[in-house]
Formats: structure tokens, sequence, C-alpha cells
């Protein structure tokens, strides 16, 4: 199994090259892949069948509890074959729908990255590994959906589905790792003894709300759902496959696979209920008002998902076989939709169902698709989707008391959904030809052939439900229910209420297609309700978002070199502030202190005048001088107090600065007041009071002993070691001869600079 | 004596906060030499001050005697006074410079690159 899932990734390397190679034939043959797979996974079947599941694993990085993990049941079959068989469709059809496309190659590696990814995730046993695949889908996706990418509207609709799946995937992470941590083992087929466990763990309503966040984004579900017809703008090829038979289906897929794990509980059954009911007789409505053929079948895949998430809610085995079928049918009918949608498209360059009519007078076969993909979405005998409805009726009648309800929204979705369906695969076929047409011609083959395939099976499994019964949905039921399923389809009932429900479905339905007609001016009422929409929501809190972002960065990072120091320090003297007010016990310990000799204080009272000089001095010169007054003050503090390194350096630089300074003089800037006095004021007191802090500060460390080891070690081995008396001047060019030789090298460079900066002549500047 | 030099450390940090917070550069440069001092300070009177008892070894001993002023903040102060004259030079050639082009030392008219000059 891990080669098949392998081989999509290794095409999607290899196939650029390849076709690179080979521009001039057809690229029909791609579509050997995806068929091979899906020969592959049907010799599976007898197997699956016999009620064993087939595991493969592979260690990965075993100490995370992260391994290849492959889990074949009735389920992961149901959805490799969708994935494979409608794959190899979709492969065939691209390979006329993009022949001579510039970029063919590329698209096909994208295609076949996503399959392999998809193909992963429905194989995936390890909760890790699921993770990883989710996510691959969504960039596979991306790539697909932006796939036109001079076009602003098609990487704008790329990012949106990117940014929602994305934060779904994230999501699905947090559930993965919450589950990881209730049950300790990461294999979902682990996890299903453990059930009741997992529900009664004070985890398991974030495990649910996280799950579902994941779920809801992928499976397009209300208040998600507004990416799935942006992602519309996707070549039609993508949206078959991704956009109605497998990607979104991923959602559906996560819930059902989780279903013996995490299900039956009110908390599990009520929200997808409630979630599911909104988005699929939401999203059924608004499929009614749509022109563009695209945006109909976009509306109507939400509204199924909405069905599907609705019967796994339902959760009774009744519904949970009506969601697999359902799986099934709605694969088959809407790929079929989207697969004639970008016929005509292609042939007639339009997708608005007011244009299109009459096509059957040119190009039959695709009409001939078209219309059993409706009767099937329709629900009318004997096509399969009829089967699907009745499943679906049964499953809500039987919910006790909320029969009713559920039964009402189920009918009003299908007959939103009839019409919806007949609109975009019958209107356009009927009719009269308009004259603009009448050109218009019958495309390859490889183009009209896989939906009449799909079509044409949606009726045959119709006709004959048996076929698919044994050996596809009593394995995918079972593992979803853990019982071995006890039911038979079949097509005829006999005249009982579900039987009932079916003809008011048909008829309504019927009946609303001829008294709606979708137009422009309808479709403008429809979208002045778009201001209360979620996607309006959400995008402006995405705006917001930037705003609050861009405001916090032009408040803090304003370029103001004053305004940083006054955030930096009023932040520092709060902390310290709030320190202190904690309470510190200050010890001033006036004993171990030296005592102050008359010529010191008179230094320090000079040195403090100075710098008070230097702050209000108007004129420059003499705060240079005064500058030199605190200087030479300095020197003298450290020769009392035994420094007489630091003396002599602290002399010779500070002359050095005054000089340069006093050189340079003439050219510095005038002296200006630059600020009011309030603002002097608040810088003062600012000032101060870090100031303040620090004095404080120093007096705390004071009090605190300190360790002398360092110091104690020069002092032993300075002679010893560095046959030096003068100890710092050893520390300095011997122990810590390195930092002195880095030091010189700075002053190099500061001196290279300021040698340039000299020399330099702006020519630009002088010339003008 | 350690608790007027407390006060002449923040009064040093005090002057120098406030003349880095104007908006002409060459206070902005006067500020910060006063704070680069005042740092100095801190770090010489955290080692403890001693008064006659410089870290020299005598003529006739191998090592230090009991009482010596402590040689390690001393040497980090030597580095840091040669570095911050470094800076301080470049500094100064850098203001005279940039005056001499942009014809302001205000900080808030100094916004533009020299291309939009």
């Amino acid at each position: 199994m891990l080669t098949a899932v392998i081989s999509g990734f290794i095409f999607a390397l290899l196939i650029p090259f390849i076709l690179g190679r080979l521009k001039s034939i057809s690229t029909l043959w791609v579509a050997l892949l995806p068929l091979t797979l899906f020969i592959y996974f049907l010799s599976k079947i007898p197997e699956i069948l016999a009620g064993n599941t087939i595991k493969t694993s592979y260690q990965w990085v075993p100490s995370l509890g992260i391994n290849l993990d492959f889990y074949l049941d009735g389920l992961s079959l149901l959805f490799v074959l969708l994935i494979s068989g409608v794959g190899t469709l979709v492969f065939v059809y691209t390979s006329a729908y993009l022949k001579g496309h510039h970029y063919l190659d590329r698209f096909y590696a994208y295609l076949s990255l996503f399959m392999a990814s998809m193909l992963g995730l429905v194989l995936s046993d390890n909760i890790y590994t699921l993770f990883l695949f989710w996510e691959l889908t969504s960039i596979s996706s991306f790539f697909l959906i932006g796939f036109n990418n001079d076009k602003e509207d098609s990487r704008k609709s790329a990012l949106t589905a990117l940014a929602i799946t994305g934060f779904g995937g994230l999501f699905l992470m947090v559930a993965m790792v919450g589950l990881g941590q209730i049950t300790e083992v990461y294999q979902i087929s682990a996890m299903a003894p453990m059930a009741e466990a997992i529900k009664d763990h004070s985890l398991y309503g974030w495990v649910l709300f996280f799950l579902f966040i994941a779920a809801f984004t992928k499976s397009a579900q209300f208040p998600f759902h507004f990416w799935l017809p942006g992602a519309m703008k996707a070549p039609t090829p993508v949206s078959t496959y991704l956009h109605s038979a497998t990607m979104v289906k991923a959602g559906v897929y996560l819930l059902a696979r989780f279903t013996p794990v995490l299900g039956n509980h009110e908390w599990w059954n009520g929200t997808l209920i409630i979630v599911g009911a909104i988005t699929m007789v939401y999203a059924a409505i608004h499929a009614l008002f749509r022109i563009d053929l695209k945006g109909i079948l976009a509306y109507s895949t939400i509204s199924a998902l909405g069905i599907l998430v609705f019967l796994i809610g339902l959760g009774s085995p009744d519904a949970l076989l009506a969601a697999c079928i359902f799986i099934l049918v709605h694969a088959l009918y809407k790929a079929t939709l989207f697969l004639v949608t970008g016929i005509i498209d292609h042939e007639t360059g339009t997708r608005d169902v007011t244009q299109l009519r009459g096509l059957n007078k040119v190009m039959l076969p695709v009409g001939i698709a078209a219309m059993l993909a409706a009767i099937s979405n329709a629900g009318i005998p004997p096509s399969f989707g009829f089967v699907g409805k009745d499943l679906i009726y049964g499953a809500t009648l039987n919910m006790g008391d909320l029969a009713w309800l559920l039964t009402c929204l189920a009918i009003l979705t299908n007959v939103a959904l009839l019409v919806a369906g007949f609109v975009a695969g019958i209107k356009p076929f009927l009719g009269k030809l308009p004259e603009k047409f009448e050109n218009v011609h019958l495309p390859a083959p490889s183009m009209y052939v896989p939906p009449l395939i799909l079509a044409t099976l949606g009726i045959l499994f119709g006709l004959f439900p048996g076929i698919l019964e044994g050996g596809l949905i009593k394995p995918a039921v079972s593992s979803l229910t853990g019982a071995s399923p006890d039911f038979h389809l079949q097509l005829w009932h006999g005249f009982n209420l579900i039987f009932l429900l079916s003809l008011i479905t048909i008829g309504s339905g019927t009946v609303l297609y001829f008294l709606l007609k979708p137009s422009e001016s309808l479709l403008k009422k429809v979208t002045a309700f778009d201001r209360f929409s979620p996607q309006t929501i959400i995008l402006g809190i995405s705006h917001g978002f930037k705003l609050a972002g861009k405001g916090w960065t032009g408040f803090f990072q304003n370029g103001y070199l004053r305004y940083y120091l006054i955030t930096i320090l009023g932040f520092l003297s709060l902390l310290l502030a709030y320190r202190l007010y904690l309470g510190v016990d200050l010890l001033i310990n006036t004993e171990l202190m030296t005592e102050v000799t008359f010529y010191e204080a008179v230094v320090l009272l000079v040195m403090a005048v100075a710098i008070l000089f230097t702050v209000f001095s108007k004129s420059r010169l003499a705060a240079v001088a005064s500058l030199g007054v605190v200087g030479y003050s300095f020197c003298l503090i450290f020769l009392f107090y035994s420094a007489p390194d630091l003396a002599m350096t602290q002399f010779s630089i500070d002359t050095l600065t005054v000089i340069l300074f006093v050189l340079v003089l003439y050219n510095l800037p005038k002296y200006l007041k630059l600020s009011d006095n309030r603002v002097r004021i608040r810088d003062g007191l600012l000032s101060l009071i870090f100031g303040a802090l620090i004095s404080i500060l120093a007096l705390e460390v004071m009090s605190e002993s300190l360790s002398k080891e360092t110091s104690e070690y020069y002092a032993e081995n300075a002679y010893i070691l560095g046959k030096g008396k003068n100890v710092v001047n050893v520390i300095l060019v011997d122990f810590r001869g390195f930092d002195t030789m880095v030091e010189i090298t700075v002053l190099a460079i500061a001196a290279i600079g300021v040698f340039g900066l000299l020399k330099l002549h702006l020519r630009s500047t002088e010339k003008e | 004596m350690e608790l007027l030099l407390v006060i002449i450390i923040g009064l040093l940090y005090a002057a120098g906060i406030y003349m880095m917070l104007r908006r002409s550069l060459v206070k902005l440069i006067i500020g910060l030499i006063l704070l680069g001092n005042g740092a100095n300070l801190l770090i010489f009177l955290l080692g403890k001050i001693v008064k006659g008892e410089p870290p020299i070894i005598g003529p006739s001993e191998k090592m230090l005697g009991e009482i010596y002023a402590d040689p390690v903040p001393q040497a980090l102060i030597l580095t840091a006074i040669v570095i911050s004259f470094g800076l301080q030079a470049f500094a100064i050639i850098l203001i005279k410079r940039a005056y001499k082009v942009v014809k302001t030392d205000d900080l808030d008219e100094m916004y533009a690159t020299d291309e939009d000059l």
C-alpha cells in the first residue's frame, strides 16, 4: 500500500521531465497511473468482503509515535475507489481539455500530487500521518485552484481556500494531539475499543471542537463554506476532482472515520445535525439563484456536503448507510455535471445558464450524460439517486420526536437541489439552439466519454443496487457502525410513506423549476444580502486583524528614537517601581562606607554642577567644555579610589573628545531649542524617575555581598602566570588578550570610518 | 562617600537620558557620553571602592596584599572607556558630515534617504 501512495508522489516529480520531452504525443497515457491504482484497489475487494482489514506499517519516527501506518477497511476502500476511479476519468478528460496548454506537465504533476495525498489521507491509520496528508491536500489544492496564476481572481481564491483549509488543518493537529494525549495510542484503529473512556475524558469536548472546525473548513460547512464557490476559478477538471468528488469529502471522511471513536454522544450528534442542516438548506437555496453553471454546482455541492454531515450527525445505522450511498451517488452525478459544464465552457465559451439553450442539437452524447446525471440528482426512479434519497428519508423518519422537522428540512433541501440540477443538467440542452451556437461541435471522445461513463453508472447502480451492496457498501457501513449490517438495497420498496415523500419532492421540484427562471436581476437581489454573509464577516475580521497589526506597528515602530526610548524606559521604570512598591528593605550601612573628605566633596560638587550646566547650557562651546569638566572630575575620583590606569585613560580620552568636538565645532549645527516646555518637563520627569531608580538599584546591589573569586584569581596569578605587576594591565593584555585585540580592531574600524567620512566627497550633492 | 557617588550616578543617568530625548543630534551625543560615564561609575562603585590600594603588586612581592582595589571592574571600565571613545569620535564626525549634506540636525527632519533629497 505504501507503493500505491508513494507512486503518485514520485510520478508528480517525474512528469514535468517526461512530458517536457514528449510534447507532441497525446497525454492520454498519463491516466494509466490512476487506472492501475483503481484496478489494484478493486482486487482488494474480496479480501475486505471476507471481513478482513489490510494493515501495513512502516517505521518513520517511532519515538514520537509517527509511523506510516496504512489501513484498508470498508470505508477506506469506498474512498480509494472513488479517488482512483474519478481520478482516471479526470486524467483522461484533462488530456483533451487542456490539450496543448503550456503548463500541462505542471498541471498533471499537481493533480498526481493531490491524488497521492488524498489516497494517503484515507488510508492513514496513524493520526499524525493523517494530519500530514490532510495538509498536503490543502497545499496541492492551492496550486490547482491558482493554476491560472496570471489572473488576480484566481490567485485570490487560491489564497482564500488555503487560508481557510490551512486554518482548519491547525485545528486538526490540535485535535489529534488531544486524542493522542487521552488514549496514548496513535492508531485510529486502536482507539475504537476505548470509545467509552474517551467520551468520559475531560478533554473530549475540546477534541470534538477542534476536530469539527477541521472537518467543517475542509468540507465547506457553514460558516466556512464560502471558499468553495471561490475555488471554482480553477480549471474544470480540478473542480470536478477536488471540489465535488474527493477533497471536500475529506472532512466528511474524517467525521465518518471518527464516528466509532468519538460518535454517539449528544454533543457529537447535536452539533453535526445543526451545522449540517443549516449548510444544506442555506446552500441549496443559494444554488437556486446562481446563473453561472459552476456557481450552481458549487452551491449544490456545499448543500450535498451538508446532507452528509447531517446524516453522520443522525448517527443511526440507517443514516450511516444513507451517508455511504449518498457519497457515491453525489460523486457520480456531480462529477458528471462538472465535466459537462467544462465541455460547455470549452466549446461555447460561456457558462451563463440564461444564454445556454438547445445544445442537444450539436452535442447529443454530452446532453445525454447531463440529463442522466440530472435524473439521478433529482432522485427520479430508476436512478441510483432514487435509492439514495429513499434511504435519507428513511433515516430521518426514524428519528423519533424530531422526525418531522428533520424530514421537512431534507425535503426542502432536495427540492432545491433538484431544481439546481435541472438548471445545470437539462436547461442548457433543451429548447431552440441560438444562432451563435450553431457552429459549436462535439469535443474529442476523451472529453465526453468520461461523463457518459459516470452518468451511466449512476443509472446502472440504481437498477441493480445489488452490484454494490456486497462489495462496497456493506464493508463501509460495518466499519462505521462496528457491527455486521443487516440490510438489503433495492430500488422498489412498494407504495409507502417514503415513496410518497419522494413523489412530493420530485413533483414540487419540477413545478418550482418551471416557475423559477434564474436571471441576472434575481441574482442581484440575492447578492444584496451578501453584506450579512459569513464570507463578509470572516473576511472583515481578517481585514480588521491586518489594520490592527498595522496600527500596532505604526504606534510602536514609529521611527522616532525618543519615542522608542520613552517606551523602553517607561516600561522599565514601571517594572522597577512595581517591585519597589511590593516592598524592598533597603539596608544602608553607613559604617561600612568610606568617609567623605573635604576635597572629595568639592570634586563631586563640581561634577554635579558641571552635569547640570551641560544639560541646561544654551551654548555648544559651554556644554562641551563642561562635559570636559565632568570627565576630569572622573579622573580625580578614579585617582582617589586606587585606579590610576583608569584615571590616565579617562584623562587622555576626555581630552581627545573635547579637542575633537572643538575642532568640528564650527561645522556643527546651531544649538537650537526644538521642543516646547511641556515636552521638556515630561522628558525631565521621566529621566529623573529613571535616574532615581538606578540609584536605588545601585544601593540594593551594594548591600549584597560580592563574590571575589575572579578577582582573587587574578590577584594571585598576575605575576606568577602573567609576569606583570600591574594587575589591570595583565588582565587586559594577557588573560583577556584576545578581547583586547578585537577591541583594537573595533577602534581601527571606527578610525577608518572617521577617515572615510572626512575625506569623502559627495559628488552628486557638490555638483548641484 | 558611596551615598554621594550613588546620587551622582543617578544624576548622570537622568542627565544622559534627558539629553538623548532631545531632537538635536549634538545633544544626543552629549547624552550618550553622560550615560556612558554613569554606567562606568556604576560598575566602579559595585566593585567596592577602596582608597589608596591600587591593584599593583609591590616591587618585592609576588601577589597582591590583603586589601586591594578590585582589578576586574577596572579592566572592564578601561575597555568601556576606549570603546566609547571610538563611538564618540565616529558619531561626532558623522554628525558633522550629515549636517553638511542635509543642513539640519533635527532628528525629525532626517527621515529621508539621500535619494529623496
